[in-house]
């Protein structure tokens, strides 16, 4: 391809006039490694596109989103957060039945020292009353003396 | 449709919409993303693609509107700049490290242009479409277009000039 016609190309590229085939022509003299000096940014331009053209997609394409792993998990933390109300609530429940029962047995507990104590009062209230008891018949005994006594008197007196 | 007619519909345009994205999302995981996504909602509304008359040219559409509302939100505010490996053969190794320079020149000249420009050459330079496809994806007229793409062809030739004559990178 004559240089002069290049050019030409070239004046209707910059202003988007040429058709697909008249690029192609320029394409192939751009990249062919033979550019004339005064044209070689072009040369670099061409170049990019061509080495942009050949980028490809590499992944493979999945139609089947993965939502319905989203959904599991979405359906999962639902499952999790009831199994944690669940275990929570029953937790409660246990905690409270043990509280209960620590309660009760600290009462049982306090009742057996108070019932304890109660019977250490019984034994001194019943020697309490064994003393009582003395005391009444050590008195009833006076009494017979001072009966007897009062008995001597008057027949002293007489 | 059947998933074998789907994919012979739609699977021999999968780099041009991986590289359409990748030209307006910049990075590559980004626009991997992106094709995945259009496919997903290609294969969605495959009822519906018997209608067009072309589906490439409706594929196209839906990935640069997708990117455009990628850009925009919020998710994709922290893009980063992919280069990918530029290959080269029998050049020496300096005016293959100049090659390259110019030639990755070239990819920063295109990412500065108007989001618009940018598709328009990147369809038409590297996808090669016709005037008419392309009008129908941007949905712009064909005078329209093509200013679009000569000012964008000039931009990059005066830009590539310009660093040619300071030697300015």
């Amino acid at each position: 391809m004559e240089l002069a016609n290049i050019e030409k190309l070239i004046e209707k590229y910059l202003e988007a006039e040429t058709s697909l085939q008249e690029e192609n022509i320029l394409r192939t003299y751009f990249t062919s490694g033979n550019v004339a000096p005064h044209l070689e940014d072009y040369a670099i331009m061409f170049g990019y596109f061509k080495q942009n053209q050949s980028e490809t997609f590499t992944k493979t394409i999945k139609l089947k989103p993965e939502k319905k792993s989203k959904k599991n998990f979405k359906w999962l933390s639902v499952a999790a957060s009831l199994a944690l109300l669940v275990s929570v609530y029953v937790g409660k429940v246990q905690y409270d039945k043990y509280q209960q029962r620590v309660y009760f047995a600290q009462v049982k507990e306090a009742l057996e020292k108070v019932s304890f104590q109660l019977n250490k009062g019984n034994d001194a209230l019943y020697a309490v009353s064994d003393n009582l008891n003395k005391g009444s018949d050590a008195v009833s005994q006076l009494k017979i003396y001072e009966n007897t006594a009062n008995t001597v008197l008057k027949k002293v007196n007489y | 449709m059947k998933q074998s007619d789907f994919l012979k519909a739609v699977l021999p345009f999968k780099d041009k919409v991986f590289r359409l994205a990748k030209r307006l999302l910049v990075s590559t995981e980004e626009a991997e993303d992106a094709t995945q996504e259009l496919y997903f909602k290609l294969w969605k509304n495959k009822e519906k693609l018997g209608e067009y008359k072309n589906v490439e040219a409706f594929a196209m559409t839906m990935t640069k509107n997708y990117c455009f509302d990628r850009l925009k939100s919020k998710q994709a505010s922290n893009l980063t700049l992919v280069h990918s490996n530029y290959k080269e053969k029998d050049t020496s190794l300096e005016k293959k490290i100049e090659y390259k320079d110019s030639v990755s020149n070239v990819h920063k000249l295109i990412e500065n242009l108007p989001e618009q420009q940018k598709i328009i050459i990147q369809l038409r330079d590297i996808e090669q479409y016709d005037f008419e496809e392309i009008c129908e994806m941007v949905d712009m007229k064909p005078t329209a277009v093509r200013v679009a793409l000569s000012r964008a062809r000039k931009t990059i030739r005066e830009e590539l000039i310009k660093q040619h004559n300071y030697g300015v990178s």
